[in-house]
């Protein structure tokens, strides 16, 4: 047998996730072009970012050790945020249960189910913190506006949610249901609800915890909470306050993350 | 039609069948009133300590109405004035997540249970993802620009911070469901630490770090838009100075224009993830 | 009622249907004109290829399908032409049994199986599980009869199939039916459990006098249960007989010319012997 044997390759390469060489090295070209082209149109003053670093250490030393002496101020923004949570998570289901069914293919009319769509693609769009700003500018600082600004955004993302276990739902059981002569509210309790419930709990759980987050930035802005308070000690320099904040943020965040998870593992 | 079921004719004589059934026990439905009790005294105490001006809802959609009446028509005019600001968004967005992925893999080999050091060394991997993905990007950028001062500086750093977690996080998972046969192929050849990582390790979790990478991406774009309104740089700033002077027809060009490119990198990201998996 | 009717002593037939057609709006005609007459109880099986329109047909019975033009006189009365209100209250009276159980899977057996009930409870009463008492006992009583006694709590997603489609049957039967249809019950079981469920089915049929019509794609399990076989072909009736009477050319008529006595005959040839091993570069 001697034609396999005759051209052994002598050197051999991996094969490239890029599919040939050229494409690599086509890839990591693009990469230093745009590194390069990035750098030069951001309006980065570098000789003033490397005279501040000595500040920037300076501010790192003052930060540590964190200040909980004012730990009634902390209480009450924390408290504030947690209360604007668990407020607009409950709003905003009761507000994605329409807007959810609405927006299910196999439930709802045509032009409705455009236009509940399309106002939940826009909706995603826009970062918690500008619609924070709409409702502070409508209703005034305060946690008022937090309450609305979270209960728009969840339940937009809730009903995205429900429109699609209702659409993933299996029919097979609602046809069965119906074939016994059940009426439509019947039918809805007990072929529906329960392929849903489960998954839309879970999913209730999850967006308390997002809430829990978004609470605390969109105090930057004045809709109340712990945000606000963080954003006044930066303003005034305190900065071993606002380390302080900053870990009380840390542990509360993470501290809904676990009963979030917890939760979410008992449902099942 | 009878009663209730008779038996087949010719077996046994007829059984005695209960006429009452429970779906949950007494103890199942007391932890239910429970959980229900709790969450309606929540929802109450939360509700309650809120302050809500109920008087404001009165006449909520007619000031909803009236601000779509100043907000429309969009001023076109002012769009060449945030052409700059929004390709600084789209930079802030971009470097931020590379500067993160350089950070983000030795992270994730250190919170990984299977590839980290030691206990120490765990936790410590692990704090950092906490740390991380619990302040939230704008939270960070108020943190950078008293740092570094107001600007796309602070902007990338704040972008690169929340964003380190977020992608260890799910690379470190990664790690730890890679194939443990092939790592232990390649250790019996006695290949050092790292050689084991680049050659068993990395091509297992690639798609991974790539898919998450880019999704982080796509949302950083979403989160560089409101940076500036902690002076971090990018359009958040324009915006805000936009809503702040009730000029609502600039502000809307505005909005349009971010949801332009957030819309454009959603559907990017989804086209490219498609295409690794 | 079957009781009633022999009482009365006059033929009336348990189920008739007329003319029964069904045209989709893309033009292909599943039915075309459907003529079936049950005046007993009875086990009767339809047969035919894919897309001859036994699922069509089974289910324009109840009105899953809407039929498009034909009457279906279930007791004298003409599903077809019913509203809403009255539709409901005759689908209480006929129990469906399907190929994939539709089962609601997070519910417990006794909650599916009290389901069948609810087209004769109200709102209310539904989702507060109160059954009247003589129900409970049925259900009870009924899971006992199909072979599940003590599963009552148990969720029917822990169920196996033959399991399950037992769970199906009890079901339909909590609604005391006056027609019984079965969808394909047994496709997705194991030969050995579709045998025992045929063989229940076939029972049930005999014990309450219900006469019961399954579509079914085995001709051979058709053969050993059903009491009368249909056979349809291009959404027709090409054969109507007694289970005894289907000969190897009647199976003809329904499936096409093929020889029904030879064992399957494998489809595909593995690659295999010193070609292909030579184009896979191992030999030298």
């Amino acid at each position: 047998m001697t034609a396999a044997t005759a051209a052994r390759p002598e050197r051999w390469r991996p094969p490239s996730l890029f599919g040939s060489p050229g494409r690599r090295l086509a890839f990591w070209a693009l990469v230093c072009a745009y590194l390069i082209w990035s750098l030069s149109t951001l309006n980065v003053d570098t000789a003033r970012i490397l005279a501040g670093l000595p500040r920037a250490w300076t501010i790192l030393e003052r930060m540590v050790p964190p200040d909980f002496s004012r730990w009634q101020l902390l209480l009450t923004g924390m408290v504030e945020s947690i209360q604007i949570a668990i407020a607009a998570t409950i709003v905003g289901a009761v507000l994605s249960v329409p807007l959810g069914i609405a927006a299910a293919a196999n439930l709802s009319p045509r032009p409705l189910y455009l236009a509940a769509r399309g106002f939940i693609v826009v909706g995603r769009t826009f970062h918690e913190v500008i619609i924070a700003i709409f409702f502070v500018k409508l209703f005034g600082f305060g946690p008022v506006a937090g309450l609305l600004t979270l209960a728009f955004s969840s339940a937009i993302f809730l009903g995205k949610m429900l429109a699609e276990d209702i659409e993933n739902m299996k029919p097979g059981p609602v046809e069965a249901i119906r074939a016994t002569g059940a009426s439509f509210g019947q039918t809805f309790f007990y072929a529906v609800v329960p392929q849903v419930l489960v998954k839309t709990l879970g999913v209730l759980i999850y967006r308390l915890d997002s809430n829990l987050r978004h609470s605390t930035v969109i105090g930057i802005v004045g809709a109340g909470g712990i945000g606000q308070t963080l954003s006044a000690s930066f303003t005034r320099y305190d900065f071993d306050f606002a380390s302080a904040i900053l870990l009380t943020i840390a542990a509360m965040v993470a501290f809904g993350e676990w009963f979030s998870d917890w939760a979410r593992r008992r449902l099942r | 039609m009878t009663a209730h079921q008779q038996p087949p004719r010719g077996t046994a004589p007829a059984r005695t069948y209960p006429d009452r059934w429970e779906r949950y026990s007494p103890r199942e439905r007391a932890v239910h009133w429970l959980w229900l009790g709790g969450i309606a005294l929540a929802a109450a105490w939360s509700v309650s300590a809120l302050d809500i001006e109920w008087a404001f809802f009165a006449d909520a959609h007619e000031q909803a109405v009236d601000l779509v009446e100043r907000m429309w028509p969009p001023r076109w005019s002012y769009l060449p004035r945030i052409v700059q600001p929004l390709i600084e968004t789209l930079h802030i967005a971009t470097l931020g997540t590379m500067i993160a992925v350089v950070f983000a893999l030795p992270v994730a080999f250190l919170a990984a249970r299977n590839t980290t050091w030691n206990q120490g060394t765990w936790l410590i991997g692990r704090a950092m993802l906490v740390l991380s993905r619990s302040i939230n990007t704008v939270i960070w950028g108020l943190v950078f620009v008293a740092i570094f001062g107001p600007g796309p500086v602070a902007g990338i750093c704040a972008v690169a911070a929340r964003s380190v977690g977020f992608i260890a996080k799910l690379v470190a998972e990664a790690i730890e469901e890679v194939d443990a046969g092939q790592v232990e192929a390649v250790e019996s050849t006695g290949a050092t630490t790292l050689q084991v990582y680049g050659v068993a390790i990395l091509p297992q979790i690639l798609p991974v770090l790539i898919g998450t990478t880019i999704y982080r991406w796509d949302i950083n774009v979403r989160e560089s838009s409101v940076l500036g309104f902690v002076g971090a740089g990018g359009i958040g700033l324009l915006l805000y100075a936009s809503i702040n002077q009730f000029a609502w027809s600039q502000a809307l060009v505005i909005l349009i224009a971010i949801l332009g490119i957030v819309i454009v990198s959603e559907v990017l990201s989804a086209y490219v993830r498609s295409r690794i998996v | 009622m079957s009781a009633e009717v022999q009482a009365a002593g006059r033929p009336r037939p348990l189920l008739a249907v007329e003319g029964l057609t069904k045209v989709y709006p893309t033009g292909k005609k599943a039915l075309g004109g459907v003529d079936v007459v049950i005046d007993r109880p009875q086990l009767v099986a339809v047969i035919g290829s894919s897309g001859a329109g036994k699922s069509t047909f089974i289910r324009c019975i109840n009105r899953l399908v809407e039929p498009t033009a034909g009457r279906v006189l279930l007791n004298d009365e003409d599903i077809v032409a019913l509203d809403r209100r009255g539709l409901r209250a005759a689908r209480r009276r006929i129990g469906m049994i399907f190929q994939e159980y539709n089962l609601v899977e997070r519910l417990s057996v006794m909650q599916n199986v009290l389901s069948g009930r609810l087209g004769y409870v109200g709102l209310i009463a539904a989702l507060r599980y109160r059954f009247p008492p003589q129900d409970i006992q049925a259900a009870f009583a009924l899971l006992d009869r199909v072979g599940l006694a003590g599963y009552h709590d148990q969720r029917a997603d822990a169920l196996s199939g033959g399991q399950r489609q037992r769970v199906g049957i009890a079901r339909a039967l909590m609604q005391r039916p006056d027609l019984l249809l079965l969808d394909e019950p047994t496709a997705s079981l194991d030969p050995k459990t579709s045998r025992q469920i045929m063989r229940l089915v076939r029972e049930l049929v005999a014990e309450r006098q219900t006469p019961a019509i399954i579509n079914i794609h085995d001709v051979a399990l058709a053969r050993a249960y059903a009491d009368r076989i249909i056979g349809m072909k291009d959404g027709l009736v090409v054969f109507d007989a007694e289970a005894g009477a289907l000969t190897d050319a009647a199976l003809g008529r329904i499936y096409g010319e093929e020889d029904w006595s030879s064992p399957q005959e494998e489809d595909e040839e593995l690659p295999a012997g010193p070609a292909a091993m030579a184009s896979l570069g191992m030999m030298t």
